[in-house]
């Protein structure tokens, strides 16, 4: 029965015929009496019941507490489990009783109505168009194509009111995703609290998350330097990692073979697929993992991509020792940090 | 039997005297002359089958949506701004934080039945995303996009497209770790877009990431801009319905040009409304119960800091899926850089996915050329092309989104995540090849066996034994319902196209494209199989009936196992007992 075949019978009648819409089969309710009431007696007991699920929504709102010490019931909160509970049972209660209701005592006669086609009919497109021509003809558009024309420069030229408001949105780039804080001389601190760091504190294998000190520096009243958004701003560029290895593991490019102290290597914190901050170290190999798209860099080779979505190695910051023996930084990332972006070059 | 209830009294209501209501409803039709339309739509028909309510749940939960997105307004500060927590979630005070965050804390501790207004209103976003793209595979599968569909077609896809976006939106706000770490990979998707990347970035942030800006800017696309589109867009979508009339399946009495079903009034009403309360009470339920995304686990936003296995919520599953299994190309060249590796998997082709998606009836309709209006609905079997596609579309789906949980898949089957990657990156294309195949041929093969009960009935399980000792089974005839049901459907018509050269041999200007559209038109109808024709009924149904000769011998006399093949009465006969 191949559809070629059939083809040319396409004007064959249908090979069963309609048997028409089935008889209405009445229902037990319809026609048992005592069906019918209990139907009725089911709905309005789901009424009732809601209203009781309702009011013990209400009881529960004012005798369980939140807050410090809130109440607990099986290792749930028990404002919101019962709060959700009740409310989610009064609801389905209402729900339930109008459905059983609709199914089992409202009219069940399936009825028939006629379809039209979705279309308008050809008169009144006709007159449509006629009437679309006569207001063109009317306001003259069409014979006075300057009023026209200018008119659409003008719309179009009210579209800039649209954009060029917006400007203020932001600044411009500039170069700003070029730097970073980090500068010659400044310490490399523990991001938890904010002290300096000695790489001979350090052991093999360990990983320190680090900031720069001046997260951490106060000014002359007290106040941190750098606080709030600018402080998120900028730790969305400068955090970085510290990591020491057996310097016999490192395979340090060229330019690079000063940039570590003692086998204590620091990169960027931040990834350079899409930015989320890189966390997974592992020790044996030199790995780093970012636990969003799974990018992976080996630290012991200069930060180089070696799985996952990410294009380039993560940015290295050259590490030097200050007079006290403490980590610092020899002078700011090399290069952009975090995600690409199109003037990165 | 008593007589008829009376709810399905076949009098007409007569209108009584004038009530109080009456009044108020004349005084009110006075000015707005609405009994005309009243009149028109209040007992309007619509179909019934469970597959209609799936669209119902992404409205309803829409409406649930809407109720608990306003309460939750009256507590949310969409700010940036750093504070001090000091509210009752002991681990977090004294903790810096945005406001944002510190509000989403008390909404969570403080304000009694705050926490359970964000459960819902966060399930309810989950699962209004998801029926949605449930209620998109029922118009799909069943072709209830075809004409005059098409426009509402698109108009649900961008609900789809919208929605994702609220939900995003809406994720992001609480300022948490986690939807922070969301934020800081849209800032990095953003500025993978060739030449105005970074600066797209730079307005939406209102400066460098994160600055003060994009929670409140996010809050206002959140509450505001996108819940306004949804709502224009759902009024057309609801519009066109109630325009188009209801789809239906096919079956006795229902044809291309009626529609059968309970009237809006009160029937279809009463259900539709019951629903919205079950859709509320489970919501509801869940909300109470089941606990989701608890942000006072993941801590204010701090850049620098990343929870492992962090997962967007489920509907932004594929896209981070193919951004992991991105290879990781980038060009630099004349100073540029160009991000393949994120720009193709998050920006193109969502995009190109979605356009896809849009278009779908659009290029249905110019293979098959079909310009008939469709209201009766097709099984997909009987539409095997149209099936699968949507079913390689779900397969590529599906892998793209089991590949943003590789993390998770690689640590619950202790898998290596190199190797799921790798797997993966070949498995979204081949996968959706050998699902289209298989699809096809499995609806095909449906066809067949629809066709095969029509000409020799359905299996009745009754195997026979005739005096030669070969065996068969008997088959039941259908009943006149069901085999009309089952042929109820169009005979699929290939595209022929008009003959190449004109009488004076001028080629038609559309003969290269008609030629490309028959031989798509030969390939999405080619193996279908069509219902057989009366003549081919009626020889069916002379065989079964010769067949049926054999047994005559049978007839009357009780015989194990007839009982059950339904060929005669066989109440009071008495079964064997020997054997």
């Amino acid at each position: 029965m191949s559809v070629e075949k059939h083809h040319s019978a396409n004007h064959e009648t249908e090979p069963v015929a309609d048997p028409g819409l089935p008889e209405h089969e009445p229902r037990p309710t319809d026609v048992d009496e005592h069906a019918e009431k209990r139907a009725e007696r089911q709905v309005a007991m789901l009424f009732g019941l809601s209203t009781v699920f309702t009011l013990l929504f209400c009881v529960s709102y004012f005798v369980f507490k939140v807050g410090d010490e809130p109440s607990v019931i099986a290792g749930l909160g028990a404002s919101n489990a019962a709060l959700g509970a009740f409310l989610g049972l009064a609801l389905l209660c209402i729900g339930i009783g109008i459905i059983q209701w609709a199914r089992k005592l409202m009219g069940d006669h399936e009825i028939m109505e006629f379809r039209h086609p979705g279309g308008s009919s050809q008169e009144d497109r006709e007159d449509t168009v006629r009437i679309l021509a006569l207001g063109a003809e009317e306001s003259g558009i069409a014979r006075r194509p300057l009023i026209r024309n200018s008119l659409f420069g003008a719309m179009g030229a009210l579209g800039l009111v649209a954009i060029i408001p917006l400007r203020d949105l932001g600044p411009l780039p500039g170069d700003k995703l070029f730097h970073t804080i980090w500068k010659k001389g400044m310490r490399v601190v523990q991001d938890v609290d904010g002290t300096p760091i000695r790489p001979a504190d350090m052991e093999i294998g360990q990983l320190i998350n680090g900031e720069p000190e001046i997260f951490y520096e106060e000014d002359a009243d007290g106040e941190p330097l750098i606080e709030g958004a600018e402080l998120q701003k900028q730790k969305a560029k400068a955090a970085v990692i510290i990591v020491k290895m057996q310097p016999d593991d490192i395979k340090a490019s060229k330019d690079r073979e000063n940039w570590g102290v003692n086998g204590v290597l620091c990169f960027s914190k931040i990834c350079t697929h899409v930015g989320c901050p890189i966390s997974l170290w592992e020790q044996q190999t030199h790995h780093l993992l970012c636990p969003c798209h799974q990018s992976t860099f080996d630290l012991a080779d200069n930060g180089r991509v070696i799985f996952g979505p990410a294009a380039r190695a993560v940015p290295q910051l050259p590490l030097a020792v200050d007079d006290e023996g403490y980590l610092v930084a020899t002078r700011d990332f090399t290069e952009p940090v975090g995600p690409s972006f199109w003037e990165r070059g | 039997m008593s007589a008829i209830a009376k709810s399905n009294s076949t009098t007409a209501a007569k209108a009584s005297k004038p009530s109080k209501a009456g009044a108020a409803a004349e005084w009110a039709d006075d000015r707005l002359g609405l009994a005309g339309l009243a009149k028109k739509n209040l007992r309007k028909v619509f179909p019934d089958h469970w597959s209609f309510m799936l669209g119902e749940i992404a409205l309803w939960s829409f409406v649930v949506l809407l109720l608990t997105g306003v309460f939750l307004t009256l507590w949310f500060r969409p700010s940036m701004v750093e504070v001090v927590y000091d509210g009752s979630y002991d681990q977090l005070r004294g903790i810096h934080m945005s406001e944002a965050y510190a509000s989403s804390l008390d909404i969570s501790f403080d304000v009694r039945a705050g926490l359970l207004m964000r459960q819902v209103h966060h399930w309810a976003a989950m699962i209004f995303v998801a029926a949605m793209m449930i209620h998109l595979l029922r118009v799909y599968f069943t072709g209830a996009f075809r004409k005059p569909r098409e426009l509402n077609w698109v108009i649900g896809s961008l609900l789809l497209l919208l929605g994702t976006l609220e939900g995003f939106t809406g994720y992001s706000l609480p300022d948490d770790l986690l939807s922070g770490t969301g934020i800081r990979a849209a800032d990095g998707f953003m500025k993978s877009m060739p030449v105005v990347g970074t600066y797209m970035s730079f307005f939406l942030f209102g400066g460098e990431f994160p600055g003060e800006s994009i929670i409140p800017r996010l809050f206002t696309i959140h509450v505001l801009l996108i819940p306004g589109l949804l709502l224009a867009l759902i009024a057309a979508h609801m519009l066109l319905l109630v325009y188009h009339k209801h789809t239906q399946w096919p079956g006795p009495g229902r044809t291309e040009q009626n529609v059968v079903g309970f009237p809006m009034l009160p029937v279809y009403m009463a259900k539709a409304g019951g629903f919205f309360f079950i859709v509320f009470g489970v919501l509801s339920l869940m909300g109470g119960l089941m606990s989701i995304n608890p942000v006072w686990r993941f801590g204010p936003y701090v850049p620098a800091e990343v929870t492992a296995g962090s997962q967007p919520d489920w509907y932004m599953g594929w896209p981070d899926g193919a951004l992991r299994i991105m290879p990781n190309l980038e060009t630099h060249i004349w100073g540029i850089t160009l991000s393949w590796n994120v720009f193709l998997p998050i920006i193109v082709l969502p995009g190109l996915m979605f356009t896809i998606l849009m278009m779908l009836p659009f290029i249905e309709g110019w293979i098959t050329q079909d310009k008939r209006e469709h209201h009766l609905l097709q099984r997909p079997r009987n539409a095997p092309t149209r099936t699968a596609v949507m079913v390689a579309l779900m397969t590529f789906y599906g892998l793209m989104w089991a590949a943003g949980g590789n993390d998770i898949i690689a640590i619950k089957m202790h898998l290596s995540i190199n190797q799921i990657t790798y797997f993966m990156r070949a498995a979204v294309f081949i996968g959706p090849v050998i699902a289209f195949v298989i699809a096809r041929r499995w609806c095909i093969s449906l066809q067949r066996h629809d066709n095969e009960v029509l000409l020799h009935g359905s299996e009745s399980g009754v195997i026979m034994r005739d005096a030669q000792g070969g065996y068969s089974e008997k088959h039941l005839p259908l009943t006149p319902a069901r085999a009309y049901t089952l042929t109820s459907r169009d005979r699929d018509e290939v595209f022929v196209p008009e003959s190449e050269a004109d009488g004076n041999g001028v080629e038609s200007p559309t003969a290269r494209k008609d030629k490309f559209r028959a031989k798509l038109s030969a390939y999405w109808y080619g193996s279908n199989v069509q219902k057989p024709t009366r003549a081919e009924l009626e020889e069916g149904h002379h065989h079964a009936e010769i067949e049926h000769e054999h047994e005559i011998p049978l007839e009357g006399h009780a015989a194990d196992g007839h009982q059950f093949d339904g060929r005669h009465d066989v109440s009071g006969d008495e079964l064997s007992t020997k054997h």
